[in-house]
């Protein structure tokens, strides 16, 4: 089993050592320890359940490819699924527990699944709970939600903060290994701006672990001066502990840093998502270890061969004391190796290659490791821990000649570029046959804005798996960013790397070549998702051949680890299956982001009171004070009601009601959208925007003005006022004051570019405070400063100077049918001016009211609403106001539109008032009339809809307006709305306005 | 006069300091920026000379930040803007232009600090660095999920301008931001 060497870690810090827990399990590990090493360090090598037969899994890889060793960190508020214990650093008090596993990790029922896998092929899902249909959705799909899933949702809320940096570089290098580096010294001697993202909390990458030399030191050596020479120059950034997440069109990428994960009491933001602009992006991601497919090779102790020696050089860790390895290359060598100078024994080389003559393969003879050539696994003994391989020939179907003991397998199929940031915006690849690998084609890069690759890949990610061709190609890469983004590269520096050079890999997609079926049903692809050669071949028998299709199918590749592993060995069998060539059946496509990032980081700081933003008036602070009941409008909050205390909503909506219509009301009105549109062809332009004449409205006259659509649908509606010639001053509804500022510039800037017209958002410049009921006059008459008498101040006008020593612009303009006066002073001032109006008015029964109180009382008055009354499929005709339709104008936004014939047609439904036969009734919101006839489809007939509907206090009954087919023809009819309660309210069509229809309330 | 800011005196502190800066004059103007009388009316009326593309130009009585190709931002006095509106449109005359008086419908905030462009980088999708945002520029751009402008004074300064309902957000957002811990150490 795994266990930590007596010496050796490169990594770890073996003064400080750190506890943590697995499982509720107490254990040690030492700072600098990855997760996943501290756990082979104390021998726990069973750290999962696969996801659908629920196998025991260990620890595969050691980077962030790994598929299983998947474990929520963190608890309550610091919870987190599916970390992959080989990027998750261990620290004092981290406590982590596996997943997918019930009721523990060692004895799990799920694993039942194993036994039943015969009966859970590919496609299993689709084959079987197609019928009875009905049973999808109450038997099959609770089981699978249940079953499936990896980790748990965390139910606490997130206790960390996130937060994004946006930055803007000449130079991205993403991959901070010994040629990202390269590249960077190249770019940053040239003075470009740099930055450097590198995933793992190490600078060097993979050079150390592999033996490289450069420039004749070790390539450690190499790597510190590296790091010293960039961090020393101005123009350089570096960031550890930043994984480069994803490419995206115009030179922009994502980095994803974790700030805290490795050390949470160093507080601040947790994650940090770096949203990056720059002018190149090279990829120096290096390469990703292939799996062999064998029977068996998910059983825990097989391991990936460069992990292996991984865990050995940078953590001091062995992952078994008798290694058997598996390849078909040399590199793999390297392992057995870094084992036996480790002073543990490899038992034996299983190479499926014929021939095995490179120079690693003669120091490891040397050494006198048993090496068998054409060998394979035949199938890998032991269910929770590796106890021994049965050995066999490669070129046969897996019939065992040998069985070898060993507690750990180290296998080998090669390396593949990691080529995904390439690829995000599209950079091509072609398969190398000689390397049996995807490789990025430079001459096809993703295009930018100039049609210029802005993407650019090197060293090992570029398909250079060597040392020195690596480096070679790494710098060339970095003077070519340098160069593109606008640098003039320095005098170049030789830099040489060397290693031990290899022999040729031979392609192995699965081991033994011919192996039996029987075998294909345990040699695993996708260890997540638990996806077997088997399934993919059984997929290419029943037509599957897209390597797409076959991946939904399958579900190869589909985990959180989205195929880092599996991709390319899933792919070789389907084309094996298929007789077609690797590179005609090609690969999925690549996506964003690179690896799962937290959801916090995608976040953001957009959480909690930030969430989203909220727009106050002047009086909002009051407003809470005062029993404001909050509700929507846009991003405003508005009151709804002022609660007294005790009392209920709709108690005090009518209290307010009564009170404004008896005495006078207040009501903060600044929400209401204020555009300036000024210049000598602004009449003009308003006679467009506006349905009704605008144009000639006189100087300080308002006019009330509806907007269409140029499909004639209600868009907004409000009041204009005529400043002076020039200049107008058009309210909007609360909603559409940004709407419909933009809905102007657009006429302006696209259509009529040549008219005089100026425009300027103002709403923001004022409160706007409604003195509202038959005292009105009386308050601001106390207040003093201007004349606001009827003949001073008639209905429909407005004028300028002071009220209560405050710069003021009242309106006299009426939306409840009483004597009124909107007042605009400017916003600084809101406070004060409405403080004066409760002060002034508290001897004439002054109450502020909300917005139900300002719906009902317009209600009331019969007028519309935007949003109630329209909903973007009514027109101006549908409420009966042809009056607001100019006929003297040749044209406005939605006339054309409204002539046509669908829009013409009597029938359609027309606005009218309803009152309720029984008094008490109100109809409910959204209630639809029926006639009592059943359509063909075995629906009620409708024939028509509520709009608006209240309990009007004023009148003592319901009262609604609604659609209606034929409406204004039916005057006095009586017609039936359905409830949901199986009841019928009754209804009489009726004239829509209810109070006061001669004005004598407002005309005062 | 009891006019108060959207902010009424709030302030934070962090890595750099928040703080409201009171009342300030502002006036939008549009009209032809390449005309004489325009360049004329903004003299006059701040003292400081048009602003090129991005720019913003300081003078004795006010300054001038370029907003789009037919738009300026006038910042007077506060109590001065009604009168600036006032001048400026005598002295334009016939010429097709447009002054306000926005004073009120914004929220301005002081942000003094060494580490201010990495804040606002938290937020703002401009490039913050000197070479591309030097003193002398304003950026017209977004702070999170809102609009607003800035522009540095000096090394250690900048001031902020959003719209007033959202003034309270745009603090939140600051602070947040600004909270110890969350040092960027990039510009």
């Amino acid at each position: 089993m795994s266990t930590r060497l007596a010496t050796g870690g490169r990594l770890i810090n073996r003064a400080r050592s750190v506890e943590f827990s697995f499982d509720g399990k107490r254990l040690s590990g030492y700072e600098g320890d990855t997760l996943a090493s501290a756990l082979l360090a104390n021998g726990e090598t069973l750290v999962g359940r696969s996801f659908k037969y629920h196998r025991p899994r260990g620890i595969i890889a050691s980077g962030p490819e790994e598929p299983n060793a998947l474990v929520g960190t963190g608890e309550g508020g610091t919870f987190e699924p599916n970390q992959r214990a080989t990027t998750t650093e261990v620290f004092n008090g981290l406590t982590a527990n596996s997943q997918n596993a019930w009721p523990s990790l060692q004895f799990d029922i799920g694993g039942i699944n194993r036994i039943m896998s015969r009966v859970f092929p590919a496609g299993f899902y689709y084959k079987t709970f197609m019928y009875p249909r009905f049973a999808w959705k109450h038997v099959f799909e609770p089981f699978i939600r249940k079953a499936a899933g990896l980790g748990a949702a965390p139910t606490g809320k997130d206790v960390d903060k996130y937060e994004y940096f946006y930055a803007h570089v000449d130079v991205l290098i993403v991959g901070g290994g010994t040629s990202g580096l390269a590249a960077a010294l190249e770019a940053g001697r040239s003075g470009a701006k740099v930055l450097v993202l590198e995933q793992t909390n190490t600078w060097g990458g993979r050079a150390p672990v592999d033996g490289v030399d450069i420039n004749g030191v070790s390539a450690e050596d190499w790597i510190t001066d590296a790091v010293s020479e960039l961090s020393n120059m101005d123009n350089v950034t570096l960031r550890t502990r930043t994984m480069g997440a994803g490419v995206y069109d115009h030179g922009w990428a994502t980095g994803y840093e974790r700030l805290t994960d490795h050390a949470p009491e160093i507080g601040g933001p947790r994650h940090r998502l770096w949203r990056i602009r720059a002018k190149r992006i090279v990829t120096m991601t290096g390469a990703i270890e292939r799996p062999l497919s064998f029977a068996g090779n998910d059983v825990p102790g097989v391991m990936l061969a460069g992990a292996v020696r991984d865990y050995a050089t940078n953590y001091g860790t062995s992952c078994g004391d008798v290694m058997v390895v598996a390849t078909n290359n040399d590199d793999a060598y390297r392992t057995a190796i870094a084992q036996v100078q480790a002073g543990l024994s490899v038992a034996a080389i299983l190479d499926a290659r014929v021939m095995a003559d490179g120079a690693l393969v003669a120091q490891a003879r040397d050494m006198g490791i048993r090496v068998e050539t054409g060998a394979a696994i035949s199938k890998v003994k032991g269910s929770k821990h590796v106890t021994g391989v049965a050995i066999c020939a490669q070129a046969g179907e897996g019939t065992p000649t040998e069985e070898i003991k060993c507690d750990v397998v180290a296998m080998s199929g090669g390396w593949s570029p990691i080529v995904h940031l390439w690829s995000h915006c599209g950079g091509k690849l072609n398969w190398d046959a000689d390397q049996a690998m995807f490789r990025p084609d430079p001459a096809r890069p993703p295009l930018g804005a100039d049609g210029n690759g802005f993407v650019i890949v090197g060293g090992t990610a570029n398909g250079y798996l060597d040392a020195a061709s690596a480096m070679k190609d790494a710098v060339a890469q970095g003077r070519k960013a340098a160069k593109e983004a606008g640098h003039k590269p320095a005098v170049a520096k030789a830099v040489k790397a060397v290693s031990v050079a290899e022999s040729a890999i031979e392609p192995i997609w699965q081991m033994p070549q011919g192996m039996s079926v029987k075998l294909q049903t345990k040699t695993f692809l996708d260890y997540q998702n638990d996806v077997k050669v088997s399934d993919v071949r059984l997929a290419a028998r029943e037509g599957y051949e897209s390597v797409e299709h076959t991946k939904r199918y399958t579900t190869l590749g589909m985990a959180t680890d989205q195929g880092k592993l599996s991709n390319i060995n899933g792919l070789a069998i389907l084309a094996d299956s298929l007789n077609a060539e690797i590179p005609q059946v090609g690969t999925t496509t690549f996506r964003p982001p690179y690896h799962p990032i937290s959801m916090g980081a995608i976040a953001g700081d957009a959480r909690g009171d930030l969430f989203k933003p909220i727009r106050k008036t002047p009086m909002h602070e009051w407003i809470t004070e005062n029993g404001g009941f909050f509700e929507p409008v846009a991003d405003w909050r508005r009151p709804y009601c002022y609660q007294h205390e005790g009392e209920s909503v709709k108690d005090a909506v009518h209290r307010e009601i009564i009170n404004t219509r008896t005495n006078v009301g207040l009501l903060d009105a600044s929400t209401l959208g204020k555009i300036i549109v000024k210049g000598p062809d602004a009449g003009k332009f308003l006679d467009m925007m506006y349905t009704n004449m605008m144009s000639t409205l006189k100087v300080g006259r308002c006019r009330y003005g509806l907007m269409c659509t140029e499909n004639g649908f209600l868009s907004d509606d409000g009041v204009v006022a005529r400043l002076d010639d020039e200049t107008f001053l058009c309210h909007t509804t609360s909603g559409g004051s940004d709407r419909i500022h933009a809905w102007m510039e657009e006429w302006l800037q696209t259509e009529w570019w040549d008219w005089k017209v100026y425009t300027a958002n103002v709403t923001e410049q004022y409160a706007q405070i409604a003195v509202v009921g038959p005292n009105a006059r009386k308050v601001l008459e106390k207040l003093g400063g201007m004349d606001l008498s009827a003949e001073a101040l008639p209905f429909m006008a407005f004028k300028e100077g002071e009220i209560g020593g405050i710069k003021a612009r009242p309106f006299r303009i009426s939306f409840s049918g009483e004597l009124s006066y909107e007042i605009a002073v400017p916003a600084s001032d809101g406070q004060a001016f409405w403080d004066m109006c409760i002060e002034a008015g508290a001897e004439f029964g002054i109450q502020p009211y909300g917005t139900e109180c300002l719906h009902v009382m317009r209600a009331e008055k019969g007028f519309i609403m935007i949003g109630d009354e329209t909903d973007g499929t009514v027109i101006p005709q549908d409420l009966n106001m042809q009056w607001a339709l100019s006929k003297k104008k040749d044209d406005y936004l939605g006339k054309r539109a409204q002539q046509r014939s669908h829009m013409a047609d009597p029938s359609r439904w027309k606005l009218v008032g309803l009152k309720t036969v029984t008094p008490t009734d109100v109809i409910p919101d959204g209630a639809y009339a029926t006639d009592g006839t059943i359509r063909d489809n075995g629906v009620k007939h409708m024939i028509g809809r509520v709009t608006s509907t209240y309990y009007s206090p004023t009148l003592d009954r319901g009262i609604a307006m609604g659609l209606v087919e034929f409406g204004p023809d039916r005057m006095g009819e009586i017609i039936d709305f359905p409830t949901l309660d199986g009841k019928i309210i009754k209804a009489e069509i009726c004239d829509p306005v209810f109070l006061d229809p001669e004005g004598a309330r407002q005309n005062v | 006069m009891s006019s108060v800011t959207a902010l009424n005196g709030a302030t934070s502190n962090g890595i750099i300091n928040v703080a409201d800066a009171g009342l300030m004059g502002m006036i939008t103007l549009r009209g032809d920026l390449a005309s004489a009388g325009m360049a004329k009316a903004v003299k006059a009326a701040t003292g400081s000379p048009m602003p090129a593309m991005r720019q913003i130009t300081t003078g004795k009585s006010g300054a001038a930040a370029w907003m789009s190709s037919d738009e300026l931002l006038l910042m007077v006095d506060y109590a001065d803007a009604d009168a600036v509106v006032a001048k400026i449109s005598k002295s334009l005359g016939a010429a097709h232009h447009l002054a306000v008086n926005v004073s009120d419908a914004r929220a301005v905030f002081n942000l003094p600090g060494d580490q201010i462009r990495d804040v606002l980088a938290k937020g703002s999708p401009a490039d913050m660095s000197n070479d591309a945002f030097p003193i002398g520029e304003v950026r017209r751009t977004r702070i999170g999920q809102l609009a607003v402008a800035f522009w540095f004074t000096d090394a250690q300064n900048a001031k902020l301008v959003c719209f007033r309902s959202v003034g309270g957000h745009i603090m939140r957002w600051l602070e947040n931001a600004s909270e110890i811990g969350s040092e960027v150490g990039f510009h």
